[in-house]
C-alpha cells in the first residue's frame, strides 16, 4: 500500500517505537497482530463462557439442583449467551478475517489500519464493561435477548442490565468499524487480477457478514438505547402501562438477532469452503453457487426474524408469512451442504484435523438446519419454542456449526500464523472428544425439549422424566471441556516444539501459502498478480484433457521459496515498503469510551462526571489520531 | 490410524439408524409435559405436524450423514492413488438440489399454513371462557360466566372448548392513571399435552383454546423467561367430567366457614389483623378481602399445590412458607413482586396455618 508521508504537526505523544513486548501490542496497527489479539481475547472469553456453561450443566445435572441460586443461574445463562455470541464467535470470526482477508486478496494491510486497532480495543472495552459487572453488584440477568419489560428496573433491579446495555453498545461500535474496514479493504485493496469472482469464498463470506453487520448493528443499538432510556430517563418505549409496547423490543431485537445468526455462521461456512477443497485436492464444487447462496442467505436473513416470535400473538397471517420465509432460507443453506459434499466426492481426502472439523461441521450443521426447518412449522413451534429443543437447535448451528468451522480454521491456518503445525494426534483427540461430547450434551436436549422442559429454568422437579437426559447432557459438557483441554495442551506443546512447518504443508490453493511464515509485516514483498481463482494451486498444477491433475514441473513453488528468502531479512524497509506506523491513539480513544460507559451505567447515581472525563479522553484520542500521519518517515 | 478411523466411521454408520429409534423411543417415556403424547385436539394437530416434518427431516438426515460417511470411506486418501479428476461443478445437479428441497418445502408449507389458521379459529359451540392472569410468579384464573376465581390449578370440564384470554397484570405495583392495575412482564401459558404455548403480553390480550379429552391432571408452566423465579411459575390443569366440574364450581362459589374457636379462630384473626394478609389475598365472605396481589385463598385446601404450583400443600410447607417466603421461592417483595416476610411469631404462624388448613 502506498502511503503519502507528510510532515508531522505537533503531537502530544511521541510515536511508539516498540517492536516487541507489551507496548508494541497496545500500539500495533498490523492487521495480523490485531487478528492475533482478537483470537487470543476471544479464546479466553470462550474459556470463561465455557466455565459458565459447566456451572449451568452442574446445576441441571439433577432435579432440584443446589449448585446455584436462581439469581446466580439467571446471571450465568445471560452471560453465557452474551459471551458466546458477542465476545467469542463474532471476534473469532473477526480474528480470522483480520489476519487472512488482506493476505487472501494479496494486500499488505487493511484499508484503515488504525480504525482496525480501534475496533479491537473497543471490543475489549465492551467485553471488559460487561464482565466488570460481576465485581459491581451482579451481572445482567435478563437473558442474552433482554426482553422488555422484565429488564426494566422494577423487575431487574441493580445495574446488571445497564452493564449489559452499555457493554453491547460499545462492542457494537467495534463491530461497525470492523465491518466498514472489511468492506473497503475487500472492494479496494485486491491485488491486480483478483476479481470478485476469483476471491476465496472465505473473503466473500466475510464481505457478506460485513454488510450484515453494517445494517444489523444500528438496529440493536437503537433498541439498546431505547431500553437504556426506559431504565434511566423514564421513557416508555416498552412500557405497556403508558402506551409503550414490549413487542417493539422483540421486533427490534430479532430484526438484528436473526441476521446476527448469519453473521455468526457465514465466516465458518467460508472457512469450510477453503478447507474442503484443499484436503480433497479438488476445487470447490460450484464456486459461484456457493458464493451466491451465501449472498442469498444474507438477503433472506432479513425476512425471517418473527420466527422467534411465533407464540407472541402476531396473528395467523404474519405467522404464515414468516413460516414460509423461514422454510425457504433453508434452500440456499441446503445448496451449500450439497456443494460441499460434492467437493469431497471423488476427491483424495486427507483426513487431517482441519478436514475432520470441516466434515464435522457439515454433519452437525445439517442437524441444526433440519431442526431449524421444524421451527418454521409454526404449530409445532408453539410446542417447541422456549424449550430445550431450541437450545439443542442453536447449539447445533452455533457450536456444531460455527465453533467446529472456526476450529477447522485454527488447525488449518496455524502454520501461517505461527510457522508451526499443531500436533495431529492431539488434534484428532480434540476432534473426536469434541464430536462425542457435543452430541452427548446437545443431542439429548432435543428429547428434553420435546418432553416439555422449558429453557431458562434454574431448577426442575423430580418426576418430569427429564433426569436421565439431563445427566447425560452434563457428562457431555465435561467431555467437551476435556476436548478443549486437548486443544490447550496442543497449543502449549506446539509452542515448545522447535520444528517448523514446511512452507506449504497442506498443498494449499490460495495466496497465504505463497509467503513466508509467520508473514512479514508487509505480507508480500511484491504484490502478486492473480491469474485465476485458487491462483497458487494453478501455479503448481494444471489439468490434462480428462481433468486429471498434472504437476507443473519446477513450477510456481519456486517463487514461494523466493519469498521465504526475503523473509529472513529484518523488515520491509529494505524493500522500500512503507507500512503504517504504530499508534497509541486507537487504544486511548477506546479507553475513553469505556470510561464514558461507566458514567452511563452509573448516571442515575450521579456519576455523570465519569462521562465527562471519558469524553475528554475520547476527544484526546481522536484528536491525536487525526493529527498524526499514518506512517512516519524512516 | 487410517484403518482405525475408517472403522470408527463404519461403527457410526451402523449406529445412526438405531439412534433415530432410540431418539423416538426415549420421547415416549413417562413425562407429564411430553409434547408428543397429546390429550387434546390442538396439541395433537401440533404433534402430528411435527412427526410429519420429522419423518422428512430424518430422511434428509440419513441422506446427508450417509453421504459424509460414504465420501470418507470411498474417497479417503490411499497411497498410490492417482490425483482426483478436477470437477468444478455441475449445473444440472446444482439446479436439482436447489429445486427438489424447494418443492419439498412447498409440500410442508401447505399443511403448516392450514394448521396455523385451523388452530387460530375462534371456537363457537359450547365454549367456556376463562380469563388467565400471569403474575410474578403465579397464575390467576377468573371464570366470568361462573363468577369464580382460583389460582395455579385450572379446572376445566372435559370435551369442552375452553377459551383462554391471557393478561399480564401486577396489582402489587402502582397502576397508571385511569387503569385498575399495572401491567406485568411477559409470560407464556403452556400445558404441553393440551396445547402449544401462547405468550401473555402486557398491553394486549392473546387468546388460546384448550380442550381436554379425558379427566386427568395436566402439568404445565410458564415458558417465557419472566426473570427471577421463572422456574417456579408452574401450573396444573385439572380436567373433570361435567358433573365433577359443576360440583367444584359450586364449592368455589361458597364463602369460608369462619372458625369459631381454637388455633384456627386465632389464625383467622391474624389473617384479618396483624398478619395483614387481606391486604393482598381474596377471602370470600370476609369484609374487604378482595385484593388480587396474591392468590385467592378461599378454597386453598381444594388445591394440591401452592406458590405457582411449586410446593405440595402441607401444614409444614405452609408454615415454612409464611416464615420466609423468599427463602423457599426466590422473589423480590421489596420491589412489589412476591410475598413479603410478615413479622409473626412461630406460634402465630402455627395459628395462621391452622386457619388456612380449614379452607376446603
Amino acid at each position: 500500500m502506498a502511503v503519502a508521508v507528510t510532515r508531522a504537526p505537533a503531537r502530544p505523544f511521541a510515536r511508539p517505537k516498540a517492536e516487541h513486548g507489551f507496548w508494541s501490542w497496545i500500539s500495533t496497527v498490523d492487521h495480523k497482530r490485531i487478528g492475533i489479539l482478537y483470537g487470543v481475547t476471544a479464546f479466553l472469553f470462550f474459556l470463561v463462557g465455557g466455565i459458565e456453561a459447566l456451572l449451568i450443566r452442574g446445576q441441571l445435572a439433577q432435579p432440584n439442583g443446589k449448585v446455584l441460586t436462581a439469581d446466580e443461574y439467571n446471571q450465568l445463562f445471560t452471560m453465557h449467551g452474551t459471551t458466546m455470541v458477542f465476545l467469542v464467535i463474532m471476534p473469532l470470526a473477526a480474528a480470522f478475517g483480520n489476519y487472512f482477508v488482506p493476505i487472501l486478496i494479496g494486500a499488505r494491510d487493511v484499508a484503515f489500519p488504525r480504525l482496525n486497532a480501534f475496533g479491537y480495543w473497543v471490543f475489549l472495552a465492551g467485553g471488559g464493561l460487561l464482565y466488570s459487572s460481576f465485581l459491581f453488584g451482579g451481572a445482567p440477568n435478563g437473558g442474552w435477548f433482554g426482553y422488555a419489560p422484565q429488564t426494566n428496573p422494577t423487575f431487574s433491579p441493580g445495574h446488571g442490565i445497564d452493564f449489559w446495555l452499555v457493554g453491547l453498545v460499545v462492542t457494537g461500535i467495534g463491530s461497525l468499524t470492523a465491518a466498514a474496514n472489511f468492506i473497503v479493504t475487500t472492494l479496494n485493496l485486491r491485488a491486480p487480477g483478483m476479481t470478485l469472482m476469483r476471491m476465496p469464498v472465505f473473503v466473500w463470506m466475510n464481505l457478506v457478514v460485513s454488510f450484515l453487520l453494517l445494517f444489523a448493528i444500528p438496529i440493536i443499538t437503537v433498541a439498546l438505547f431505547e431500553l437504556y432510556f426506559d431504565r434511566n430517563f423514564g421513557s416508555n418505549f416498552f412500557n405497556a402501562n403508558l402506551g409503550g409496547d414490549p413487542v417493539l423490543w422483540q421486533h427490534l431485537f430479532w430484526l438484528f438477532g436473526h441476521p446476527e445468526v448469519y453473521i455468526l455462521i457465514l465466516p465458518a461456512m467460508g472457512i469450510v469452503s477453503e478447507v474442503l477443497p484443499v484436503f480433497s485436492r479438488k476445487p470447490l464444487f460450484g464456486y459461484s453457487v456457493v458464493v451466491f447462496s451465501g449472498i442469498a442467505i444474507g438477503f433472506m436473513g432479513w425476512g425471517v426474524w418473527a420466527h422467534h416470535m411465533f407464540a407472541v400473538g402476531l396473528g395467523p397471517v404474519a405467522n404464515s408469512a414468516f413460516a414460509a420465509s423461514t422454510m425457504f432460507i433453508a434452500v440456499p443453506t441446503g445448496v451449500k451442504i450439497f456443494n460441499w459434499l460434492a467437493t469431497t466426492w471423488g476427491g483424495d481426502l486427507r483426513l487431517k484435523t482441519p478436514m475432520l472439523f470441516a466434515l464435522g461441521f457439515i454433519g452437525m450443521f445439517t442437524i441444526g438446519g433440519l431442526s431449524g426447518v421444524t421451527h418454521s412449522i409454526v404449530p409445532s413451534d408453539y410446542q417447541q419454542t422456549d424449550t430445550y429443543y431450541i437450545v439443542a437447535h442453536f447449539h447445533y448451528v452455533l457450536f456444531g456449526g460455527a465453533i467446529f468451522g472456526l476450529f477447522s480454521g485454527a488447525y488449518y491456518w496455524a502454520p501461517v500464523v505461527t510457522g508451526k503445525l499443531l500436533d495431529e494426534k492431539l488434534g484428532k483427540a480434540h476432534f473426536w472428544l469434541m464430536l462425542i461430547g457435543f452430541n452427548l450434551t446437545f443431542g439429548p436436549m432435543h428429547v428434553l425439549g420435546l418432553q416439555g422442559q422449558p429453557r431458562r429454568t434454574y431448577q426442575y422437579p423430580k418426576g418430569m422424566g427429564w433426569d436421565f437426559w439431563n445427566l447425560i447432557s452434563t457428562i457431555g459438557a465435561l467431555t467437551i471441556a476435556l476436548s478443549i483441554l486437548m486443544f490447550i495442551i496442543n497449543i502449549l506443546k506446539t509452542a515448545r516444539n522447535p520444528e517448523r512447518a514446511p512452507q506449504d504443508p497442506w498443498d494449499g490453493r490460495t495466496l497465504e501459502w505463497t509467503i513466508p511464515t509467520p508473514p512479514p509485516e508487509y505480507n508480500f514483498a511484491e504484490i502478486p498478480v492473480v491469474h485465476s481463482r485458487d491462483d497458487f494451486w494453478h501455479r503448481k498444477y494444471t489439468e490434462d484433457e480428462t481433468g486429471r491433475l498434472v504437476r507443473i514441473p519446477a513450477g510456481g513453488s519456486d517463487d514461494a521459496e523466493d519469498h521465504e528468502h526475503h523473509g529472513h531479512e529484518e523488515h520491509g524497509h529494505g524493500h522500500g515498503i512503507h507500512m503504517p506506523s504504530p499508534s497509541y491513539f486507537p487504544a486511548l480513544a477506546s479507553l475513553g469510551i469505556m470510561i464514558v460507559g461507566y458514567g452511563a451505567i452509573y448516571l442515575k447515581s450521579g456519576h455523570w462526571w465519569l462521562m465527562a472525563i471519558g469524553g475528554v479522553v475520547v476527544l484526546a484520542g481522536i484528536f491525536g489520531w487525526g493529527n498524526e500521519p499514518l506512517a512516519e518517515e524512516h | 490410524m487410517r484403518r482405525g478411523l475408517g472403522g470408527h466411521l463404519r461403527c457410526l454408520r451402523v449406529a445412526a439408524i438405531p439412534a433415530v429409534f432410540v431418539f423416538l423411543a426415549s420421547c415416549a417415556s413417562n413425562a407429564p409435559q411430553d409434547t408428543l403424547s397429546p390429550d387434546g385436539p390442538i396439541a395433537r394437530k401440533e404433534g402430528n405436524l411435527f412427526l410429519f416434518v420429522f419423518a422428512i427431516a430424518a430422511v434428509v438426515f440419513v441422506l446427508v450423514q450417509g453421504l459424509i460417511i460414504a465420501t470418507v470411506v470411498r474417497h479417503r486418501h490411499r497411497p498410490g492413488r492417482p490425483d482426483p479428476i478436477q470437477v468444478h461443478g455441475n449445473t444440472k445437479l446444482e439446479l436439482g438440489w436447489t429445486i427438489v428441497p424447494a418443492l419439498l418445502l412447498v409440500g410442508v408449507a401447505f399443511p403448516t399454513v392450514f394448521t396455523i389458521f385451523d388452530i387460530a379459529k375462534e371456537p363457537t359451540k359450547n365454549v367456556l371462557p376463562v380469563e388467565v392472569y400471569g403474575h410474578l410468579w403465579w397464575w390467576e384464573y377468573r371464570y366470568p360466566t361462573l363468577g369464580i376465581s382460583t389460582a395455579n390449578e385450572l379446572h376445566i370440564p372435559i370435551k369442552t372448548d375452553v377459551r383462554l384470554s391471557l393478561h399480564s397484570i401486577e396489582p402489587g405495583l402502582p397502576a397508571a392513571k385511569g387503569e385498575e392495575f399495572a401491567t406485568g412482564v411477559i409470560h407464556s401459558f403452556w400445558v404441553p399435552k393440551l396445547a402449544g404455548k401462547q405468550d401473555v403480553v402486557p398491553g394486549r390480550v392473546n387468546k388460546l383454546t384448550i380442550r381436554a379429552e379425558r379427566a386427568d391432571t395436566y402439568h404445565g408452566q410458564c415458558a417465557e423467561y419472566c426473570n427471577l423465579s421463572h422456574a417456579n411459575m408452574r401450573l396444573r390443569v385439572v380436567s373433570q367430567e361435567q358433573a365433577g366440574f359443576d360440583g367444584w364450581v359450586a364449592q368455589q362459589r361458597k364463602p369460608i366457614d369462619v372458625p369459631q374457636s381454637g388455633d384456627a379462630a386465632a389464625g383467622f384473626a391474624l389473617f384479618k389483623g396483624k398478619g395483614t394478609c387481606i391486604g393482598c389475598h381474596t377471602m370470600q365472605g370476609v369484609q374487604g378481602a378482595v385484593a388480587r396481589v396474591g392468590p385467592n385463598l378461599t378454597h386453598l385446601m381444594g388445591r394440591e399445590t401452592f406458590a405457582g404450583a411449586t410446593f405440595d400443600i402441607t401444614p409444614e410447607n405452609l408454615h415454612k412458607w409464611i416464615e420466609n417466603p423468599s427463602a423457599m421461592k426466590p422473589m423480590r417483595p421489596e420491589k412489589g413482586t412476591g410475598m413479603p416476610k410478615i413479622p409473626l411469631s412461630d406460634n402465630e404462624i402455627s395459628q395462621l396455618v391452622a386457619f388456612l388448613t380449614t379452607l376446603k
